[in-house]
């Protein structure tokens, strides 16, 4: 059921599902990287963990509590981002965030859930929301390097 | 006078927000403004803006007649003994801040203790975090009890003859708790601690009698009671006020500047440094006119009616937690099930409906509710029942949109 078609720009089906069904949650035993990050304006926040070896994330897990959309984002990032060197990720990280200032972004890198947070940058009040697990990726990998 | 035609005066209000006629509720955070006060800065901006006391200028002499004048109306407004006891700042953070700096570093000592409770607004605890780690007193909470009010017993066994100073909140902004100040203030006395009360929730929905009260400071927010941002009063007994030093230094609080020492001016100017916050202490003066020919207790009723009647309509939404006790002030905190308050909140303002979600600058409350962060629809004499119907069907339809969604 929809009562509002611009909230369904928001609220995609594969973001309610990344919120229900978080991928790669809890905390990295053995971790590289371990950084927490709260958005102080409206108390969300994510623990992030990360596994760095040789410039590449060989694992991520995140663990936190916001809402649906940071808890979605959050999910989203560490499925992108796993598997790939920092340098990537890294790369990743600006084009979500053009994405979310509604700036144009390389789109010919396939970012699969997450396209779904485009809808995101029509709510300047969720941005925010959005961006918290990929700012703490970012200033975990700069404190890393 | 008529609320409906009082919601008349709120140009703000009847406009439509993402298609939707516009339902705000959240003047816990700000108040919307009457035609009068909008009317009253921009003839003040228009026809007589200057510097207050200094010049001999006409429109300088008319700043400062109005200036002084809206000091003589807040005077009023909480029945304090004299103007020297109102002093003007930029809003309750600032009036309670000024209190923790000037009176609590001066007057307290390692073993002494700062009273305050688990309700408190940020603003009414960092302040004493810091006057506390400064000074080395402790700082100590009253408990709540189980429906989010306090307790006088409670309060009798927190406060000792060491606490110097007892800071509360007259009207919890998340729980609309009102709590029994007077009550706080004789047991505080009887323990020799002053006591400081914030205002910023009461002020603009009842009656405030400082005398009455018997506290010894008074904070609160011209922008939550109809009138202009960055405005606030600090009201403190002469006595204290007197003995205590300023915070800011600088022009207009001078009496003679010396190449080494300065003295300062007489109350209230000396706690005033540099040009005052003219238009917005004009503004206010406004919306004291405007709420007292509204009647207090007129507007005090109205939201009790509201908050009554919102909680009626709410507990009969499953899956809906409210926070507070029954009887309260003119706000409802809660929480659906399984959504979060930002989602919640974004759903409404669709909706054309204005909340706030998050967590209220009050952390360890909310550490006490157990939540991370919760909704809040707050009402003042502009909202109707309507309003509230308004609220009541778009929680509905969020709860079936997340319901299905899921």
């Amino acid at each position: 059921m929809s009562f509002n078609n611009s909230l369904d720009t928001l609220y995609r089906q594969v973001i309610m599902d990344h919120y229900k069904n978080p991928r790669n949650r809890g905390v990295l035993e053995g971790n590289s990287v371990d950084i927490n990050m709260n958005n102080p304006t409206c108390g969300d926040r994510v623990h992030l963990t990360m596994k760095v070896e040789d410039g590449k994330i060989i694992d991520v897990k995140f663990e936190g509590e916001g809402c649906s959309i940071s808890m979605s984002s959050a999910s989203m990032m560490t499925q992108a981002i796993k598997g790939k060197t920092v340098e990537e990720a890294l790369s990743l990280a600006q084009i979500f965030s053009n994405m979310m200032q509604g700036k144009e972004y390389d789109d010919s890198i396939d970012l699969g859930d997450i396209e779904a947070l485009q809808g995101v940058s029509k709510f300047p009040a969720r941005i925010k929301c959005a961006t918290l697990a990929w700012k703490a990726m970012e200033k975990g990998l700069h404190q890393h390097e | 006078m008529d609320m409906k035609e009082v919601r008349k005066l709120f140009p703000i209000l009847s406009q439509e927000v993402n298609g939707k006629p516009l339902v705000y509720l959240d003047s816990a955070a700000t108040s919307q403004k009457p035609l009068p006060v909008i009317e009253a800065l921009d003839k003040y901006y228009r026809e007589y803006n200057s510097n207050v006391h200094r010049g001999v200028h006409t429109l300088g002499t008319k700043a400062t007649d109005a200036y002084e004048g809206a000091r003589e109306k807040v005077r009023k407004f909480i029945n304090a003994k004299s103007t020297q006891e109102i002093i003007f700042t930029r809003g309750t953070t600032t009036a309670l801040n000024t209190v923790a700096t000037s009176y609590a570093r001066a007057n307290l000592h390692e073993g002494d203790e700062i009273v305050i409770t688990y309700m408190e607004h940020h603003s009414n605890i960092i302040p004493w975090q810091q006057a506390a780690k400064y000074t080395g007193a402790t700082l100590k909470y009253i408990p709540l009890q189980e429906d989010g009010t306090i307790s006088l017993e409670d309060v009798e066994k927190t406060i000792t003859p060491n606490t110097k100073i007892v800071a509360v909140t007259q009207v919890s902004n998340v729980l609309g708790t009102i709590n029994p100040v007077k009550d706080i203030a004789k047991i505080a006395h009887r323990n020799g601690a002053v006591v400081v009360v914030d205002a910023a929730q009461s002020a603009p929905h009842m009656k405030i009698d400082v005398q009455d009260l018997d506290c010894d400071f008074l904070a609160f927010s011209g922008h939550k009671m109809c009138g202009p941002t960055g405005i606030g009063i600090l009201y403190g007994k002469k006595a204290l006020l007197e003995q205590m030093e300023p915070v800011e230094f600088g022009g207009e609080m001078i009496d003679f500047v010396g190449l080494y020492e300065s003295t300062w001016k007489e109350l209230p100017w000396k706690f005033e440094g540099g040009t005052p916050i003219i238009a917005g202490a004009i503004g206010l003066g406004a919306a004291i006119d405007f709420l007292e020919q509204v009647g207090l207790e007129n507007i005090a009723a109205h939201e009790h009616e509201l908050a009554q009647y919102a909680l009626e309509q709410l507990s009969t939404m499953e899956g809906l937690t409210i926070y507070g006790p029954k009887e309260r002030a003119g706000l409802v905190t809660f929480n659906i099930d399984g959504v979060h308050p930002h989602d919640v909140a974004t759903v409404l303002d669709a909706e054309g409906i204005a909340v706030r979600a998050g967590h209220h600058c009050a952390q360890p409350l909310m550490k006490w509710l157990n939540v991370s962060a919760t909704a809040r629809a707050s009402f003042y004499l502009y909202n109707t029942k309507e309003d509230i119907d308004q609220l009541v069907a778009a929680l509905r339809k969020t709860k079936e949109y997340f319901d299905h969604v899921f």
